[in-house]
Formats: C-alpha cells, sequence, structure tokens
C-alpha cells in the first residue's frame, strides 16, 4: 500500500470521522448539560435536521471539488459524509417521533403498552399524510435510506457501477427536497433556507454545466433512423 | 447601390474585449460571492448554545395580587428571558436576550391617535401615574405550539384606553412596536414589514383580562421581554401580545396586524388560541409547556373560554381565525 493511501486511511479518515460526530457529540453533552435553550427538544430537532442539510451540502460538493481542484483523493470520503447525513437524518427524523409525536399521545393504559406503539405508528402516518413540510421531510430521509443501504462494496459489486451511479443520483433529490422542507418550515425568516438553497443550487448547476461540455454533439455525429427508413 | 451606409454604431459603442471577458469575471465573481455568503449563513451559527438570562431589574412597587392569575407552576426567570420571539432583535429564540440587551428605553413615550378626544404624546410615567399595578400570572401560547406560565406586571389596557376617552366610531385600537434601526438589528432585514403593527377589536381591548405589562416576577419587564411597556393578552396567540409599544390608535377599520400581512392564509386577526383550527403547516391541538417532556392540550381560548368566549358568540372561528 502507498504511502498516501495509508495516511488518508489511518489519518484522514478517522479525522474526519471524528469531525462527522462532533455535532452530534456537542448535543448529547449540551443536551444532557442544560446548554441548550429553553426548548431543549426543539433544539435537538432542528439541530439534527441542519446538520443533515450540511453533510448533504458537503457531499454533494466533493465531485465539483475534485473537478476544480484534481483532488482525487477527496472521493474517498464521500461515502462516509453521505453516511452522515443519513446518520443526521435519522436522528432528526427519531427526535420528531419521539419529541413531537410519542410526546403529544394520551397515555391512557400506561406509557409502554403494545396500544402506545400502535398510537404512535398511527400518528406519525397521519402526520406525513397531513402536513406537506412532514410529508417531504420524511420523502427526503426516503430518498437517503436506498443510498445507505447500497453504500457497501458489497452492494456496489452486486449492482455494478453504472446501476449503482444512476441510483445514486437520488441525492440531487435528497438536496432539493432537503432544502424545500426546510423552507417551508421556517415562519417568515427565509435567508437561511435560501442560503441552502444557493449552495444545493450552485452545486447542481455546476454538474449539469460540466454535463453540457463533456457531452459530445449529440445527434451530429450518428443520426438516428427512422424505422421506416 | 454599392456605397454602404456608415454604420450607425461608433466604434466607442462596441463593447471593448477586455470589458465583455470583464463581463464574464463578474458574473462569474457574483455567482461565487453568493456562494460564498450562502456558506457563510450557513456555517454562521453552527453551534447552538443558550443565551444568558437577563440581569434582574429594578424592583416594582406595591404591586397587589390579582384573582385573574391562574394557579400553575410559573415558568422561570431564565426561561422567559431567554427564550421567544422578538423578530426586531433577530429571528432565533435567543436573539432578543443577546441584541436586546443595550436597548434603551428611557425616556418612553406613547403616542395616542386616531378616533379619540385625548390625542397626545403620553410620557410612560404619566400613563403610569396613579395606576394600581397587578400580578397577573397568565398562561402564554405561541402560535408555534410552545407554551409558558408568565407573572407579568401591569394594568388593565382598559384603564389607559378611559383615560384616552375613544369616540363612537373607535372600534378597533391598532398598537405600533418602536421601529429604530439603530438599535433593534432584526428590523434591517426586511423579514416581516416594519414597523410591527398589531390590533384588536375594542371590546376585546377593554377585556379585563387584557392588560399593558411592565413588569415580570415583581420586577421591570427585561428589554428582550418587551420593554418598557407591551400587551398581554391571554386567550390569543403569543404574536398579538405587542411589545414595545409607542402608538396605540383607535380606528373605525379593522387593523392589518403584520403577522396577517405577511401570510393572511396562516395568521389572522383575532388569532384565538383554538385546538380545533389547525395551523396550515402544524398542529394547534397540542403544546409543549417549556420544561416539561409530555405535551399537553391545548385549551380553547388557552383555558380563559368563560371569560371571552361570549365575545365571539355568532363569530365563524374557522373562518376568522
Amino acid at each position: 500500500m502507498k504511502i498516501q493511501d495509508r495516511i488518508v486511511r489511518w489519518v484522514f479518515k478517522p479525522a474526519v470521522f471524528a469531525a462527522g460526530l462532533g455535532p452530534f457529540a456537542w448535543l448529547v453533552w449540551a443536551a444532557l448539560t442544560g446548554n441548550l435553550s429553553a426548548n431543549p427538544l426543539s433544539d435537538l430537532t432542528n439541530e439534527t435536521g441542519v446538520w443533515t442539510l450540511r453533510f448533504i451540502c458537503i457531499t454533494l460538493a466533493i465531485t465539483p471539488l475534485r473537478f476544480f481542484t484534481g483532488w482525487n483523493v477527496l472521493i474517498r470520503f464521500r461515502r462516509m459524509t453521505g453516511l452522515f447525513a443519513f446518520f443526521y437524518g435519522t436522528l432528526h427524523f427519531l427526535t420528531y417521533v419521539i419529541a413531537d409525536r410519542f410526546a403529544g399521545l394520551d397515555f391512557t393504559d400506561g406509557m409502554f403498552t403494545i396500544a402506545t406503539a400502535r398510537n404512535l405508528v398511527a400518528s406519525v402516518s397521519e402526520d406525513i399524510y397531513k402536513r406537506p413540510f412532514i410529508t417531504v421531510g420524511f420523502t427526503t430521509w426516503m430518498t437517503m435510506l436506498p443510498l445507505a443501504v447500497t453504500s457497501t462494496a458489497g452492494m456496489i459489486r452486486r449492482l455494478g457501477g453504472r446501476r449503482w451511479n444512476l441510483l445514486h443520483r437520488l441525492v440531487y433529490l435528497t438536496g432539493i427536497l432537503g432544502v424545500l422542507h426546510y423552507w417551508w418550515l421556517v415562519k417568515a425568516d427565509i435567508r437561511r433556507p435560501i442560503a441552502y438553497g444557493v449552495v444545493v443550487g450552485a452545486l447542481l448547476a455546476v454538474r449539469v454545466v460540466r454535463a453540457r461540455w463533456r457531452a459530445p454533439a449529440r445527434g451530429a455525429v450518428a443520426p438516428r433512423l427512422q424505422p421506416s427508413e | 447601390m454599392l456605397i454602404k451606409p456608415v454604420s450607425d454604431i461608433r466604434s466607442s459603442e462596441i463593447t471593448d474585449k477586455k470589458l465583455y471577458l470583464n463581463r464574464r469575471e463578474f458574473i462569474r465573481a457574483t455567482a461565487g460571492t453568493a456562494v460564498a455568503a450562502a456558506a457563510g449563513t450557513i456555517g454562521g451559527e453552527a453551534l447552538l448554545q443558550a443565551a444568558p438570562p437577563a440581569a434582574h431589574g429594578r424592583k416594582l412597587e406595591n404591586v397587589k395580587k390579582s384573582p385573574l392569575s391562574v394557579d400553575e407552576k410559573q415558568n422561570t426567570w431564565e426561561q422567559i428571558t431567554t427564550y421567544n420571539n422578538y423578530y426586531e432583535f433577530g429571528t432565533d429564540k435567543d436573539s432578543p436576550a443577546t441584541l436586546a440587551r443595550n436597548f434603551k428605553t428611557e425616556p418612553w413615550t406613547v403616542a395616542v391617535d386616531g378616533e379619540c378626544n385625548k390625542k397626545a404624546a403620553w410620557n410612560l410615567e404619566d400613563i403610569l401615574k396613579g395606576q394600581v399595578l397587578e400580578d397577573r400570572i397568565y398562561r402564554h401560547r405561541c402560535v408555534e405550539a410552545w407554551s409558558m406560565v408568565i407573572p407579568w406586571v401591569g394594568f388593565p389596557l382598559s384603564d389607559f384606553i378611559k383615560k384616552c376617552e375613544p369616540t363612537s366610531k373607535a372600534k378597533y385600537v391598532e398598537f405600533t412596536t418602536l421601529y429604530d434601526p439603530k438599535q433593534m438589528p432584526g428590523v434591517r432585514s426586511p423579514v416581516l414589514r416594519w414597523p410591527y403593527v398589531e390590533g384588536l377589536r375594542l371590546d376585546e381591548a377593554m377585556h379585563p383580562l387584557t392588560i399593558l405589562t411592565i413588569g415580570l416576577y415583581g420586577e421591570v419587564v427585561p428589554n428582550q421581554n418587551g420593554a418598557p411597556l407591551r400587551l398581554a393578552v391571554p386567550w390569543k396567540y403569543g404574536f398579538k401580545h405587542i411589545k414595545s409599544i409607542v402608538k396605540i390608535k383607535f380606528t373605525e377599520k379593522q387593523p392589518l396586524n403584520t403577522w396577517q400581512e405577511s401570510a393572511p392564509q396562516e395568521y389572522g386577526f383575532y388569532s384565538n388560541v383554538n385546538p380545533a383550527v389547525d395551523h396550515p403547516r402544524w398542529s394547534q391541538a397540542t403544546e409543549r409547556r417549556i420544561g416539561e417532556f409530555l405535551r399537553r392540550k391545548t385549551l380553547m381560548f388557552n383555558g380563559y373560554g368563560d371569560q371571552v368566549a361570549s365575545m365571539y358568540a355568532g363569530l365563524d372561528l374557522k373562518k376568522n381565525y
């Protein structure tokens, strides 16, 4: 193994992994020591959501960064940042389920019963169905699920590179829906959702522009024949 | 004809190639700046932290107890002074606590205007002269589905309205918050249309539960909570409780309150707490009392139905949300 590979594997990857866990560690510490606001459950929901978006942006930035800088080594971090986006997205969803849905149930027969589980599922489903911004948020999380599941080397092999690549383009939708979900949530101050919109938009635009440049002048080379000819 | 007409484009009008290239640079730079600014906004408040509570203020003397107070566990000074909305000082819950610290509330005048006999600029001291202060421990329900129990100190708005002598034309009361970009960083952004405006029907304004608030926990109300003079209308969502009032106007027509103007399909004029009428984006059926884990059922008129429901007899509260 080349020395650069070893450095990436044993130094940079662990460092990025630790950095990715940083926000989680901070939130746990702050929640336990009372360093969040007077409404810690709302903070946890908001912060895990915002960190999901941040990791989606970081993940989407890797390909353009490679393109502009030529640092191909960046690709080796993409799975990790993508999985962190899924990690924070899952925490976000779970916080919502617990703080918003579970905490709002009636516990007529006690808290930890089959009825509670049933009511919780009903309450979450109803909310996802009824409220567009929750629908979009849940869909955003759902778009990450197959990407996380197929993130292993074995799955890449099984799917084949082309199909895997095609599937993983779903992350573009994740970015767009994530921004939409955030936009829909805020009351009047849309500056932060706009900021995420600008970043996600720019990262997707770079890809479109690049694809245009790289594409051969299609049609001019091999005009398609009409069946009758 | 062989003679070509003279081109009517002067050579000086043809864009210099250097400029032409500069324009591309410019577009690229603008796009780059937009992305950089966006990245700054995203990373700006990376780690959330609690804001410090307000410093304790001057004690208010001779404060009477009131039978209109509720007997529920009160939220703490720290909770009340670090977690609230006051968009003039930023849109995060902790922004007012941080950014209102040096807000100047003395001297303070309130302009009284509109359909009344005593149009004047009132000094706050004159408004308070001879006024009996009362403890009013009220449930406070935010439209965002959180709530607190807050021990305000104040006096009935009706006492002051009587001094203004509204005419028979006065059907509504319109309130305006101070607009001061020098002191209020939030108003430098067009998040809402400034100044902030709220309104009540005259009978709502005259209701004994409606108070002008100058204190919290027996002390002068902290800046972040709307000093020096704010409204409390406990059966209505929090955004009706206008802060730092500089103008009170009696009107014949229903005022257009700021949030209604901003999003009329979401916020109405009445904004009575109502568990049966959801905000279009979230449920109003339950609320989180700050400090509790399990959510409480939201009460009709925030639990003040016995006192206020009669004012809305015959009014469709689904339409008049």
